[in-house]
């Protein structure tokens, strides 16, 4: 069980059980909607713009506890964040949970904070999309697409990529 | 459907249940330092010996191509490989070899129906009539047919339990209906589909049905001739044989009727620029050099079925359903999903509070492998406003004390998670 409890860090859990700004947010002038087909999961990101600045943040949806825990970290996070500076920790966070050979030890990435809990995905390559689902859903709300995004068809050449059987 | 498919035969002898999981060597393993508990039959079975054996051999022993060349190997390899067409006729008691067709899979199977079937028979206006619980193979091939005839898809629904609802579908039934598509044993409920009453009504009206028979043949004695059906798809690997093989059965006089869907070799008598002419069945349908090696492990995989008996292996999997419906009560807010009164060899089921997904991740880690997932099913996930379950399916290998693993790990997961 060592490895899993690498997976499902307290904080984690923690984060699964008491989802952080989760709901709808009024005044949001981004939104986004993810979907992962794998496993059903769905993620809507709320997101209110102030120039180039994320004034605020929420998600909701249904999901697995990575994904949930994911979502809500991540609206911790990027609160207060520019585009620039979200763009950034997203390819950060997306090198620590793929195993990104260019990765920083999670422990020595400052910018990474608490979103380190989740370098135990990188060891189960199956559940990274669950922890993406929320930051490509970001990405979509931030570009002001409208189109719902999935983890099977934006930034497949992040590695992502997966299959599915009857 | 009779109770006599999914319970033992009066009679019946019992399955020597270690003897035949020495038949699998990749049971004998651990994962995670655990015991391998195998529960995710209902996507792809593993392979006995005596299939593994047989594909080795073709490839040491006898392989070239088949059909084609007088020499020794290519003799030999056209007989292995149409020996395994006369074992899937009589393991279907099918009336002719040449109503036996390989393909690569169920899906291509149904494929090669709505293409050679559906777009000569089915026009715009008329129907195509499926169940609730058909798996995405049995659902997309007749969209793309409907959106390019501009026919129409109609589903008979599922009660709560996960049972077609039979009234509806004798009301939709209706005189535009030109086929009726469905499966004969659902892989994400388990709920197996009354097929010969579904074929019975809709051949009273004069409508063809195919039977989407994935999840069947490895549980069930299939009989084509006794259900009367038209069509009947499966394939090879759910069934203890080889992936990418599978099988469409036809009526010859539906078959006869039917235009090549594929193009290519092996389909012809004789080729010209100005003409070619089709070969007969099944020939006209295997464009291409099969998979040769594939389809004598099918035949290989059906000996090894017959010769443990399929009534046995009925018998042995419907206890394991009874002991996992009974043994998953224990698990704190587990709720099954499906629970028709005909089921065969799966236990789907949500736990509250807990995601599929996690449920998964924390049972690998006991050594149990299960499917997490919409289960290619998302209409069924939708009926029951879900958007996945966790599935735990069995093969004859399976056993008691597996079950009883699968209900420690659920355990050990409502422990993480609540």
């Amino acid at each position: 069980m060592s490895d899993l409890r690498e997976l499902y860090q307290e904080l984690i859990l923690d984060h699964t059980k008491k989802p952080r700004n989760f709901g709808e947010l009024p005044g949001a002038n981004r939104r986004a909607e993810g979907y992962n087909p794998l496993c059903g999961d769905r993620a809507t990101v709320f997101v209110r713009l102030e120039g180039d600045r994320v004034a605020d943040v929420r998600f909701q949806g249904a999901g697995c506890s990575i994904s949930t825990a994911s979502a809500s970290m991540m609206t911790e996070s990027i609160k207060g964040k520019t585009r620039a500076e979200v763009e950034k920790l997203f390819d950060r966070f997306h090198r620590l949970i793929t195993c990104d050979p260019t990765r920083v030890a999670a422990n020595v990435a400052p910018e990474l904070g608490k979103l380190a809990v989740f370098s135990g995905v990188c060891e189960f390559p199956v559940r990274v999309k669950c922890a993406s689902l929320a930051w490509h859903t970001l990405k979509a709300a931030l570009a002001g697409e409208d189109k719902p995004v999935s983890t099977e068809v934006s930034e497949s050449s992040s590695g992502d990529g997966g299959g599915q059987a009857r | 459907m009779s109770l006599s498919q999914t319970r033992p035969a009066e009679g019946a002898a019992r399955l020597d249940v270690a003897a035949r999981r020495a038949d699998f060597p990749i049971l004998a393993q651990t994962v995670h330092g655990k015991p391998l508990v195998y529960l995710d039959n209902a996507a792809s079975s593993q392979k006995p010996t005596s299939v593994i054996e047989a594909e080795r051999e073709v490839y040491e022993v006898y392989y070239a191509n088949v059909h084609r060349g007088v020499h020794t190997l290519s003799m030999r390899s056209t007989d292995a490989y149409e020996g395994a067409r006369v074992k899937v006729q009589r393991f279907l008691n099918a009336a002719s070899v040449k109503e036996v067709i390989f393909t690569r899979g169920t899906t291509e199977s149904i494929n090669l129906v709505a293409q050679a079937y559906g777009r000569g028979n089915v026009g715009a206006g008329d129907e195509v009539l499926v169940s609730g619980l058909e798996h995405h193979s049995n659902i997309v091939p007749w969209q793309l047919l409907c959106a390019e005839k501009g026919a129409r898809l109609r589903v008979a629904t599922l009660a709560d339990d996960g049972s077609v609802r039979m009234d509806e579908f004798d009301t939709l039934l209706g005189p535009r209906t030109r086929l009726v598509a469905v499966a004969h044993v659902s892989n994400a409920l388990g709920t197996v589909n009354p097929v010969r009453r579904m074929i019975e009504r809709a051949h009273a009206r004069g409508v063809p049905v195919l039977i989407d028979g994935a999840q069947a043949v490895p549980h069930l004695a299939v009989d084509v001739r006794a259900l009367d059906c038209d069509f009947y798809a499966f394939s090879s690997h759910k069934m203890y044989g080889p992936s990418g093989v599978g099988v469409l059965y036809g009526k010859k006089k539906l078959l006869e009727a039917m235009p090549p869907w594929q193009g290519g070799g092996d389909m012809i008598l004789s080729v010209s620029f100005e003409k070619t002419t089709y070969n007969e069945l099944p020939y006209r349908f295997e464009a291409g050099t099969p998979h040769i090696a594939g389809v004598i492990g099918l035949g290989a995989a059906v000996d090894y079925l017959s010769s443990v008996g399929l009534a046995r292996v009925a018998g042995h999997e419907h206890d394991l359903l009874a002991y996992g419906t009974e043994r998953l009560r224990e698990v704190p807010g587990l709720r099954l999903v499906g629970t028709a009164p005909e089921k065969a060899a799966v236990l789907s089921f949500v736990i509250e509070g807990l995601h599929p997904h996690d449920i998964g991740t924390v049972l690998d880690y006991e050594g149990v492998a299960v499917r997490t997932g919409h289960h290619c099913a998302q209409p069924v996930m939708e009926r029951y406003g879900i958007p996945a379950t966790t599935r735990a399916s069995f093969a004859l290998y399976n056993t008691r004390q597996e079950i009883d693993a699968l209900v420690r790990g659920l355990q050990k997961a409502v422990e993480t998670f609540a």
